[in-house]
């Protein structure tokens, strides 16, 4: 301990405390509590501050908060003996504040809780609002660009078609080969109990074209570029770059969402193909390898059992996905308010909504196209 | 070369805090800093000054080691800042302060977590010790008390610029710098900002080194003014020396109007 504190008491009962050495923040709490271990009395207080050879603003304020406890409690206290640096610290934070609330006042617990879950509930409504009106203005200037009302803005459209696009085909492209893959292998397993191997074919084809391929491929651009949209554009928000634009008189609608979702849309029809084919491919390779099945008759198998409804099916889904994806990443970009913190949160809701309304239109898709009769 | 009073270099007894020697920075092909030498004296307020783009936030964040240097030495109290292993490095970080240009505070926690949270890292100190340093804190950099508990988003840019002072002087340290400490403070605010600056120096015996172009700042508080151009330090002396330098940016700089009427008001109370 760098500080020394000694107690003593004249005849006339005045207490006096000498301090000394050094009065800084690393002994502050040593400080402290010593100088709020002897309460105030009559008939006062004095502090001798001649001995202190370094103090800082802790040390400053922890004096002046015993003069000040002595002084409210209606004893006078005073320094003496300070250096003229000393003293100046010491007067320049006299009669410190009473300690900061480090958040914002709640309340009555209880009440806070319920207010919690009122508020909860009020955002989602809002949220829900929100969202309707968002997609009503997308839809709009969608539809304005679409009969050439507005222009469509080329150069974003084509970056951000190889942001979402070209550079997942790597990544989309070995995901879907090894699904093709595990798929033929676990189907083959099962099928060979009734000796139907040849049906694996069927399987393969018929998934993977029609649901597999194109569910995991929308999951994939989900959390490529689902999450990018809402960190990029909730980045601008943040920045105020979106404030910018519409004094601009620019709209960010047109500017930032319609570009994403164009490119989105069609980004999501060609992965969609490319994925399948990967993972035809995938499954071919183990037909060709452990059911000893030549690429050829294996190309020929799947021209027989698949039909062109599930490829066409395949087609539809896949751009509406692409369209809900960028929707959604874009929304809640344009959702973040405040700090670093909302930027996270809404990312992940971004991909976590993104993926369910994927997958609840996927399942509409089915019972759709199956009422339909293509089965 | 500026003529041997301006050097940005003192005699070698000199007590120095921070020492940069042949410093080179740059970003791809462009050379920012070219050997670049600069002496901080202990317990003095350097300025640094220069035009858009001439890198005096990227010396400061070079000195502080947030950004990488091609050639050069920096030394900061005595110790090599830019080698240095790990445990010297954090050790020097308590040693100072920075306060950025945007005030830089943590967004997720309110303005007393984020005054707090030097104090929580390197001392064990009672919550109610911590919240009431916090609360002198703030009112020392002329903020309202009640400010603690709300989250940086809801303040304006001059009261995030304050409560970033007062998360850089939390520890008191002995080295403090600032990046544009009163840009974008009204006037009344900026006089007390430097009348708090004064009196930190004074009675804690801190180094600043100053980012500002507010030459009220400079004339008032600053002991030498360094000048910043063509990737060195171009002159480094008081405001009065450096209005006698021949250089055309330092003629315009402080004998613009500007430059003038600072000097006519604050100058005139300091002589």
């Amino acid at each position: 301990m760098g500080s020394t504190i000694s107690w003593h008491e004249s005849d006339e009962g005045t207490v006096r405390v000498a301090l000394a050495g050094r009065l800084t923040i690393a002994d502050v709490a040593d400080l402290e509590r010593e100088l709020a271990s002897r309460p105030p009395r009559a008939p006062g207080l004095i502090v001798d501050l001649a001995g202190v050879t370094a103090i800082d603003t802790s040390g400053a304020w922890a004096i002046n908060g015993l003069v000040d406890r002595w002084q409210a409690a209606g004893h006078p206290a005073q320094m003496e003996g300070a250096a003229p640096e000393i003293d100046r610290l010491i007067n320049a934070l006299a009669a410190p504040p009473a300690p900061v609330r480090r958040r914002p006042d709640t309340g009555n617990p209880i009440i806070h809780r319920v207010a919690r879950i009122g508020a909860a509930i009020i955002a989602i409504i809002n949220n829900t609002g929100g969202f309707l009106a968002f997609l009503g203005h997308t839809l709009v200037v969608l539809g304005a660009t679409l009969i050439g009302r507005r222009r469509l803005r080329w150069h974003a459209v084509i970056h951000q078609g190889e942001a979402i696009g070209v550079n997942a085909l790597g990544i989309i492209g070995l995901l879907l080969f090894l699904v093709g893959l595990v798929v033929a292998q676990q189907g083959a397993v099962q099928l060979r109990q009734f000796g139907a191997e040849v049906f694996t074919v069927n399987l393969i084809g018929r998934a993977t074209t029609r649901e597999l391929g194109i569910l995991l491929t929308a999951i994939m651009v989900a959390g490529r570029s689902g999450s990018a949209f809402a960190a990029q554009i909730g980045s601008m928000k943040l920045n105020q770059e979106i404030d910018a634009l519409r004094t601009i008189g620019l709209d960010p609608i047109a500017v930032l969402v319609v570009p994403r979702v164009i490119a989105c849309s069609l980004m999501m029809l060609g992965l969609a193909f490319y994925g399948g084919l990967c993972a035809l491919v995938g499954g071919g390779l183990f037909a060709w390898s452990e059911l000893a099945m030549p690429p050829v008759s294996y190309i020929q198998r799947l021209q027989e059992v698949i039909p062109l409804s599930d490829f066409v099916i395949g087609m539809i889904k896949a751009p509406v996905f692409g369209f809900i994806i960028a929707l959604m990443g874009c929304f809640h970009g344009m959702q973040v308010t405040g700090n670093a913190e909302s930027v996270g949160t809404r990312t992940t809701q971004a991909v976590v909504e993104a993926i369910f309304v994927v997958i609840v239109f996927d399942a509409f898709f089915a019972f759709f196209f199956s009422s339909l009769g293509y089965n | 070369m500026p003529p041997a009073n301006l050097s940005p270099i003192l005699p070698d007894d000199a007590d120095v805090a921070v020492r940069v020697r042949g410093l080179v920075t740059g970003f791809g092909d462009h050379i920012l800093h070219d050997h670049l030498d600069l002496d901080v004296a202990r317990g003095e307020i350097l300025g640094l000054v220069g035009g858009s783009g001439s890198g005096k936030s990227v010396l400061m964040r070079t000195i502080i080691g947030l950004n990488p240097a091609r050639a050069g030495s920096v030394s900061i109290l005595g110790q090599d800042a830019l080698s240095a292993d790990v445990a010297v490095r954090r050790d020097l970080r308590r040693q100072w302060g920075v306060l950025f240009q945007e005030g830089a505070l943590f967004s997720g926690l309110t303005v007393a977590e984020n005054i707090e949270v030097p104090m929580r890292e390197f001392f064990r100190l009672p919550d109610g010790v911590m919240d009431g340093l916090a609360a002198a804190r703030l009112r020392q950099v002329g903020l309202p008390v009640d400010t603690g508990s709300k989250y940086p988003s809801e303040l304006s840019g001059g009261m995030k610029k304050r409560a970033g002072l007062a998360r850089a002087l939390a520890l008191d340290p002995p080295l403090l710098f600032l990046d544009e400490p009163t840009a974008g403070l009204d006037p009344i605010s900026a006089a007390k900002f430097d009348s708090l600056i004064k009196l930190l120096k004074d009675t804690l015996g801190l180094t600043l080194f100053l980012i500002t172009h507010d030459l009220d700042t400079l004339v008032a508080i600053c002991d030498r003014v360094a000048v910043l151009g063509d990737g060195k330090v171009l002159a480094c002396g008081t405001v009065d020396e450096l209005r006698a330098f021949d250089h055309p940016w330092v003629q315009d700089y402080f004998g613009g109007p500007r430059g003038r009427a600072a000097t006519a008001t604050t100058g005139g109370k300091t002589a």
